[in-house]
């Protein structure tokens, strides 16, 4: 494998947010077997995430999850040719490593299973491997990417297939960026103050009116209109998470999702992907969850 | 103005259409064969090969912009595009463009832990090297008669090369400030047009 690499660098920023940057305009499938993987890939799927269970699963099991089984996360790998990414639990950098190790292509630091450390994310900048991490707020993204995260996903409410949650941290995200775009730079310190980000993010954001990396939509996506409203809202990309394989019809329902990503602002081409699909997967109202159920208040 | 279209289906098309627009030129995103019309150019962005080529072929783009190459349409493509440009993918069996007469393999470097950055020289685009960005990158395997070679990492593997108005290369100049990949383009698609008034 180091065949013609062997002089250059490896591990880079450019490099690690490069990869998001591929992602782009493309569906991030979760997949728990190699059989799956392959149908996500078939139906277009730009990357899969390979897990033991999908969060509505995870989420009516409850009890501790974890990183997933090498075992089951290199059977994915062996399935497909797309990038390969897997979840492990906040600040549980061991588990990083793990995955570091087994040659997965992008880390989801995730809300999703359990956290490991109640203060501290994982330091992601000492990793080649680059990292995906949940916020709700721009404060959250940027303290991520401070930390060394190399692209970012809103949180929503994983494994409820209502889109609510989505939709209220893509917009949260966005009003912070044109606010911190519009402000004077006298008030950036104190905006960062607020933020809880760090003041040079904030800096950069103010000049760019742009995240610094790549943000997709995550938790809550079960359908094509739910994909393309992301993308109208301002996301570079989608994760659906138990949308594919806990609806009536994985396969067409996958393919739709992509196209409806690609023509998000095509409504007559979202309404003919839309047309005998199958049934969404059940939905749950978020004001339904108990409080110490819910999966988006995890993390710093 | 030059209209150059950027093929929008999934990958890193905005930083094409951001340097195409930086040298001055009007970029537009492709998603649908309507939108040829008027196009001098097109690139095909990095991103998954797979999903883009599923699209292309899903929305009828391979056959319109096969019609297009044969009668010399210029086309870039980058990393995903230089796959979907070749004539044959190892390892894969996806109809492509098939335009370029080189052999490629997919992820040819590893996973995502061995992608790289490197300096290369490029005599096509003057004395100083070129920063390449390679993203779980492919290489070309084999080169035709008629296929230019434009750059080799330091042990000889073909990363560049250009058929014709047909130019295709391993790494992203797209995620570089450097523009002189994209002018280099720019050059061929302007001697096109001086050779082939018809840009319709």
């Amino acid at each position: 494998m180091e065949k013609g690499a062997e002089k250059g660098e490896k591990g880079t920023w450019t490099v690690k947010t490069g990869l998001a940057q591929m992602l782009k305009g493309g569906v991030i499938m979760d997949v728990t077997t190699a059989e799956h993987a392959k149908i996500a890939e078939a139906a277009g799927a730009c990357a899969v995430m390979a897990l033991e269970r999908v969060p509505a699963d995870i989420r009516a099991a409850g009890g501790v999850a974890r990183m997933a089984d090498p075992v089951v996360i290199q059977a994915i790998q062996k399935s497909v040719t797309i990038p390969v990414m897997a979840k492990c639990r906040i600040g549980h950098f061991v588990e990083a490593q793990v995955l570091e190790s087994l040659g997965v292509d992008f880390i989801d630091e995730s809300e999703v299973l359990t956290p490991a450390d109640e203060s501290h994310h994982i330091y992601k900048h000492t990793f080649k491997v680059p990292f995906v991490c949940g916020c709700r707020d721009l404060g959250e993204a940027l303290r991520r990417i401070g930390e060394g995260a190399a692209m970012i996903r809103t949180k929503g409410e994983a494994g409820t297939g209502n889109i609510v949650e989505a939709v209220r941290h893509m917009r949260a995200v966005m009003d912070s960026l044109r606010k911190l775009h519009s402000m004077s730079a006298d008030e950036l310190m104190a905006e960062a103050k607020v933020l809880g980000a760090p003041f040079e993010l904030v800096q950069e954001v103010h000049k760019t009116g742009k995240l610094p990396v790549v943000n997709f939509a995550a938790g809550g996506v079960a359908t094509p209109a739910d994909a393309a409203l992301m993308m109208q809202l301002g996301a570079d990309g989608v994760f659906v998470g138990s949308g594919i394989f806990k609806s009536s019809n994985p396969e067409l329902m996958a393919k739709a999702i992509v196209k409806a990503t690609t023509h998000y602002k095509d409504p007559a081409i979202i309404a003919e992907v839309s047309k005998g699909i199958g049934a969404a997967m059940p939905g749950l109202d978020i004001k339904t969850i108990p409080e110490g159920e819910l999966l988006a208040p995890r993390g710093w | 103005m030059k209209k150059i279209g950027v093929l929008a289906m999934q990958g890193a098309f905005a930083e094409h259409i951001a340097a195409l627009r930086r040298l001055g030129v009007e970029a537009v995103p492709v998603r649908l064969t309507g939108e040829f019309k008027g196009l001098s150019g097109l690139v095909i962005p990095g991103g998954e090969s797979t999903t883009i080529g599923k699209l292309m072929r899903d929305y009828s783009l391979v056959d319109e912009l096969k019609k297009r190459i044969s009668k010399g349409f210029p086309v870039l493509g980058t990393c995903a595009g230089m796959i979907l440009l070749a004539k044959e993918v190892q390892g894969l069996n996806q109809h492509t463009l098939e335009a370029v007469d080189i052999r490629v393999k997919r992820n040819a470097f590893g996973r995502q832990v061995d992608s790289f950055e490197i300096c290369l020289d490029i005599p096509v685009l003057g004395g100083l090297p070129f920063p390449a960005v390679f993203i779980r990158a492919p290489w070309i395997e084999k080169v035709g008669d008629g296929v230019e070679v434009l750059a080799k990492l330091p042990d000889g593997t073909p990363v560049a090369a250009r058929q014709g108005n047909l130019l295709v290369t391993a790494f992203h100049p797209e995620l570089t400030t450097d523009l002189r990949f994209h002018d280099y383009f720019l050059s061929i698609v302007n001697g096109n047009s001086k050779a082939n008034s018809d840009e319709a």
